[in-house]
């Protein structure tokens, strides 16, 4: 099986080249696109007839000499690869009618298929080299993709901090690997499963694993670079980089933490937890100061990785201490997000780039009233914002429960220092799908309902067919694993089974298609039966109240107690929708506060209100890095003047004391 | 066939809620009243509001969409569906394993999400200063709800509610810290979620104090009634849960005691709330976060203590 | 060995003495502040006469009486007292906000679960939820007083923590008398001291605010 992938990705290099040709033709997107479409589709059905299966392993003569590059396909990459297959797929059909818009094909349509290639290799790379390799693959053809529009304001400095971020999380990875690879220097997966790394070393390479990956997929605080790049690239990209780069990178996590390391220690689930919990609130914090649609987005990316990773700290911690149902319930609740964040995610990102193109904004307070304008857009995106929401009867709730319940096991755990810490996470994971549903609220509200602000959203007009058409896919993926998440889970039982040694027992056996993580006198939930019974209740109501009572309808102007104001300007804004929210958990996370200033007395100057938002995570953590590398290039600078002689001279006695350190090693 | 009379429960189960839930808003109405010294209006005067509403026609702000129009349904169901799947007067109904306490208190924010949506639709400001309100109180009222649930499961070992109730009321649990923190921490969420008086007040129409009022500020005719029906509806749902997790009487011994009893319950419930009510000023809404913080700090402490009831 | 029952009421006391406290920082008004304390002071009291009872000590019914006596009734109107005199009634005063305030509290539970329960393993389960749930007091209390700048509350935070010792005192077994005459002797003597002092302060800088003093003594500046 594993060289169908292969295939695929050479196929999607073979497109890059491709694309480099055609980019400036009139056709160029649609082969680009088409091809990429037709790929995806193939490799998702690849990864959904192997997922089952077990491990086909390759090694081909590329790459180091001596190594050569393993590959494999077992179930833990299939599933991912379903994940990539199934983005990406989407992503390319919503870019044949957004693709049009493109101002400058020729800077997107060649890295294009290379970022889908990336993607795919990093997912079945077997050995160090060739899995860094493909990292790296990834986030140079992902810059290229956010430095497309380097032209406008902004996105020069996203694709720089970008850069630098990416290479440093490819560093960390490097130096896991190095870790991992230990003394016998062999590069391979399958060495370093065998390989048991002493205490301290599987300590450190589950640190720079969670750097490495974590900051790839979001993490808090390494998450700093991830709501400046996201929007900046075309929103089909965009949506691949939040809804399947991001789930790569928590790949490599799985993939070091879960498989190469061995046995898992309590104390690093601690770790994970904690670092998951934190992620979850302050994305979703960051997400609600937010009115760029986009950048909001993309900090909701954060939020979700960071419930991601509470499960993945769970699945740690139970397996740590050897209970590996729960393990198993855990990690299946975490890979459930990821598929279910992938679907979302990617949905919204469509419905942000349809409203760019419709109407060149992606400032929320210069939107409103697009479900006038733009209906099938607003109702798919309105089924993204209740299914990211946690609200049932949609996807987004079955991870979240499923999360919940692998909380609810943790009496079972002995170590006090988790017994009170997963419940704290637990309150953590609450809060911020609350806030979640309050953001979406936010989103949905002010872009889509209302007023129009301005003209350009007074004139918008609903998209290509090829867009509305993705978005519904997307839509109708995240109600029917929804409503159908025994199928998911089913699913997700040969890639549990690998990683935990146990599995989640089969769901779709039980009656009425209900999901039960333990046992049915103890939880269980069936999205099927609460839709049905909604829209019995809904459609019985309806029903009697127009047949036995009136149906009768006016229209007439907004009642608003009487005191209309007809200016759209007066409604509700993102800023002022956030701002009880801004005041009670802004004013401790980011030293929000408002500064209202009153004109005198019988001075015709309007008041004004501004508000001021400090960002803690840059301020404490990368301005003084920022500030100490200026310093160091200043006080470094000097070095640029000097004589022949002397750079001699610097040479020499580099040369000499390497020399003397010798020496005195041996 | 064990199933008919259990799908006969469930439906008998749907009826009351839907038919008892207006009763309990005007109960609590005729006490507050009483209390004050007023007359007030009869106990039945929200089922004569309610066939009133009914019989009106809709007046539609201009610029309503389909959402402001579904929306009401949706909320009505989305209640009723929960409020159906919470023990009333027995366990074990026919549908209660659908979703658990965590499915519920999801159902509610369904209900609350489709709410606020509409309150933005007209773009008034009034929709949007509920709105945001709204969302801010939830914001920390569902994980307190949360909060709660877990604690609660810890000691039943479930979050399904039929189960709960079934082992509160079988085993002795004895008094329990956490059970007593978690009881404190729901009536302060349900207060919130039910807009009563500490945090909203239900009857004023006074702009700037009013929360639930002014997202539904825009609704007229049917449309309201179907609001206010949820309303009860959600008012009673928490009675009914507050009842069935700390006071599980009378759900064990058959359908005529446990109907006699829920019916007790409820007019106890109407009584003190209303009681509590008059005797307690209403919050600037920046003082909430103060008290549902209280809320979940308590269920966490309860969570926490918990473990320290191990010992025996 | 002592019944369920037993055990769930001197649990369920304890773990309101904890609630009260938590109430205590969640008031930010100085009539109400005392309130509370002197119901804090009311359920130790319970709780100690619930001691003395099923552990048949007598003695610890004095113990109670001195709570009840002392601490629920004479110390709050003192204080009560003093405040009015003082005129600072209306006085609403936290350094640090009161959801803070109150996630510290929590924390602090969780640190005196996280230290006292492994150590206490294997001791009688009445003593052991005692002592972790009256360290919970004790922490509580004094992040009262460091999180208050008012001297009238810190004083009550002060005796919320000398409530918090009293409870583990009383869940150990057989404390003598004499200690417990003795401890409640010297907060009385530390309740007068504190007492003129605060009217002292109050007559030389116009306030018990004791930002006052640092600023007096050149330490914030």
């Amino acid at each position: 099986m594993i060289a169908l992938p292969l295939g695929c990705i050479v196929l999607l290099m073979t497109l890059a080249l491709v694309g480099a040709v055609v980019a400036r033709t009139a056709s160029g997107g649609r082969i680009v696109y088409g091809g990429s479409l037709a790929i995806s589709l193939a490799l998702l059905l690849i990864a959904l007839l192997s997922i089952g299966g077990g491990s086909s392993t390759v090694t081909l003569p590329l790459g180091l000499p001596w190594i050569g590059a393993r590959f494999q396909l077992d179930p833990l990459a299939a599933f991912f690869l379903v994940v990539v297959g199934l983005g990406s797929a989407g992503a390319s059909y919503y870019a044949l009618g957004y693709g049009r818009h493109e101002p400058e094909p020729q800077r997107v349509l060649p890295f294009y298929p290379a970022f889908l290639a990336g993607l795919t290799l990093v997912v079945v790379a077997a050995d160090a080299f060739s899995f860094l390799f493909a990292w790296e693959l990834m986030s140079l053809a992902s810059w290229a993709l956010v430095m497309s529009h380097d032209r406008e304001p902004g996105n020069a400095n996203a694709g720089f901090v970008y850069i630098v971020m990416a290479s440093f999380s490819g560093l960390a990875l490097l130096l896991c690997f190095g870790l991992l690879a230990g003394a016998t220097g062999d590069f391979s997966f399958a060495a370093m499963q065998a390989a048991h790394p002493s205490p301290g070393i599987a300590a450190l390479a589950l640190v720079l694993a969670l750097i490495g990956a974590g900051s790839k997929a979001g993490v808090v605080p390494l998450h700093a670079w991830l709501p400046l790049a996201h929007p900046a690239a075309p929103s089909h990209v965009s949506a691949l980089m939040s809804g399947v780069m991001t789930k790569v990178a928590v790949y490599g996590f799985i993939r070091i933490v879960f498989d190469l390391l061995g046995a898992p220690t309590w104390w690093g689930g601690v770790i994970v937890l904690a670092v998951g919990g934190i992620t979850a609130v302050l994305g979703v914090l960051y997400a609600l100061m937010e009115h760029d649609l986009k950048r909001l987005l993309a900090y909701h990316t954060v939020e979700n990785i960071g419930i991601i990773f509470i499960g993945l700290g769970l699945a740690l911690a139970f397996g740590a201490n050897l209970l590996p149902a729960a393990a198993a319930l855990a990690l299946t609740a975490a890979l459930f997000h990821v598929f279910n964040h992938s679907v979302f995610k990617s949905l919204l990102f469509f419905g942000s780039g349809a409203v760019l193109t419709a109407t060149g904004e992606r400032d929320m307070d210069h939107l409103g009233g697009l479900i006038h304008r733009m209906p099938k857009t607003a109702f798919a995106f309105l089924i993204g914002c209740i299914a990211i929401s946690a609200l049932p009867p949609l996807n987004g709730f079955v991870s979240e429960w499923l999360t919940f319940q692998a909380i609810l096991l943790h009496p079972d755990l002995p170590q006090w220092g988790l017994k009170l810490a997963i419940p704290a996470d637990g309150a953590l994971l609450a809060l911020s799908a609350a806030l979640a549903a309050a953001c979406f609220v936010k989103a949905f509200g002010v872009t889509f309902l209302g007023r129009a602000r301005t003209r350009v959203a007074a004139d918008a007009r609903e998209v290509d067919g090829y867009s509305t058409n993705a978005m519904f896919v997307f839509a109708a993926l995240c109600l029917l694993a929804g409503i159908f998440p025994g199928a998911v889970i089913d699913l997700l039982a040969p890639v549990t089974q690998a990683l935990t040694g146990a599995h989640m027992p089969k769901q779709l056996d039980v009656a009425w298609l209900s999901i039960v993580p333990v046992e049915t006198a103890r939880s269980s939930y069936n999205g099927l039966l609460v839709l049905v019974f909604v829209t019995i209740s809904a459609s019985l109501g309806v029903l009697a109240i127009h047949r036995f009572a009136s149906h009768a309808l006016r229209r007439a102007p907004a009642w608003d107690c009487g005191f209309p104001d007809p200016r759209p300007q007066t409604q509700y804004t993102a800023g002022s929708f956030a701002q009880p929210i801004r005041r009670v958990y802004g004013a401790v996370v980011f030293r929000a506060h408002d500064t209202v200033t009153m004109p005198p007395p019988g001075a015709t100057a309007p008041a004004s209100i501004e508000k001021h938002i400090a960002d803690p995570i840059w301020d404490a953590l990368y301005a003084p890095i920022a500030a100490a590398v200026w310093w160091m290039s200043q006080a470094l600078n000097h070095l640029q003047f000097l004589t022949i002689r002397r750079y001699l001279g610097f040479v020499f006695a580099a040369l000499v004391i390497l020399l003397l350190a010798l020496a005195l090693w041996q | 066939m064990a199933v008919i009379p259990a799908l006969l429960v469930q439906g008998v189960q749907m009826a009351l809620v839907l038919l008892l839930a207006p009763l309990l808003t005007g109960l609590t109405r005729k006490v507050k009243a009483r209390l004050q010294r007023r007359q007030g209006p009869s106990v039945i005067q929200p089922y004569r509001d309610l066939k009133r509403l009914l019989h009106k026609d809709v007046v539609l702000a201009e610029n309503a969409s389909w959402l402001f129009r579904v929306a009401p349904y949706v909320i009505f169901a989305v209640t009723w569906v929960a409020a159906a799947l919470v023990p009333t007067f027995a366990t074990g109904l026919l549908f209660s394993w659908s979703g658990d306490l965590i499915a519920i208190t999801a159902l509610l924010g369904s209900a609350r999400f489709a709410q606020a949506l509409a309150a933005m639709d007209i773009g008034t400001s009034f929709g949007g200063i509920g709105a945001s309100r709204e969302v801010m109180i939830a914001s920390l009222a569902e994980p307190a709800m949360l909060m709660i649930a877990l604690s609660v499961a810890l000691i039943a070992g479930s979050t399904q509610l039929s189960t709960i109730a079934d082992y509160m009321a079988f085993s002795a649990v004895g008094l329990r810290v956490t059970l007593a923190l978690g009881l404190v921490a729901l009536v302060i969420v349900a207060l919130a979620e039910n807009a009563r008086i500490p945090v909203d007040n239900p009857a004023t129409h006074l702009e700037l104090t009013m929360v639930h009022e002014a997202m539904v500020l825009e609704y007229s005719g049917r449309h309201l009634a179907m609001i206010e029906l949820a309303a009860s509806l959600k008012l009673l749902l928490y009675v009914s849960v507050i009842a069935c997790i700390f006071f599980p009487f009378g759900l064990a011994h058959g359908y005529v005691i446990g109907l006699i009893a829920y019916l007790l319950k409820l007019a106890v419930a109407g009584v003190l709330l209303g009681v509590f009510e008059v005797s307690i000023a209403k919050m600037r809404v920046f003082r909430v976060p103060n008290f549902l913080g209280a809320a979940l700090m308590l269920a966490l402490l309860g969570v926490l203590l918990r473990f320290v009831s191990e010992g025996m | 060995m002592i019944s369920g029952f037993a055990f769930d009421v001197s649990h369920m006391l304890a773990g309101l003495l904890v609630l009260v406290s938590f109430a205590m920082l969640y008031q930010d008004r100085l009539y109400a502040v005392i309130n509370v304390l002197a119901l804090h002071a009311f359920v130790l009291a319970i709780s100690v006469a619930w001691q003395a009872h099923i552990q048949h000590a007598p003695h610890l019914y004095i113990t109670a009486l001195i709570a009840l006596g002392f601490k629920a009734i004479a110390i709050p109107m003192a204080l009560r007292r003093m405040v009015f005199r003082l005129g600072i009634h209306r006085e609403i005063e936290t350094v640090v906000s009161i959801g803070l305030t109150m996630l510290a509290g929590i924390a602090m539970v969780a640190l005196s679960l996280m230290v006292m329960l492994p150590v206490t393993a294997h001791v009688d389960p009445v003593a052991r939820e005692d002592i972790s749930l009256a360290l919970s007091v004790v922490l509580i209390g004094l992040l009262m007083m460091v999180t208050r700048r008012n001297a009238v509350s810190q004083v009550a935070g002060f005796l919320s923590l000398e409530n918090g010792v009293n409870l583990a005192a009383t869940g150990a077994q057989g404390m003598p008398l004499v200690v417990e005459i003795s401890v409640a002797f010297s907060i009385l003597i530390a309740f007068i001291v504190v007492g003129i002092f605060l009217f002292r302060i109050r007559e030389r800088f116009d306030t018990v605010d004791l930002e006052a003093l640092d600023r007096f003594r050149g330490e914030r500046r």
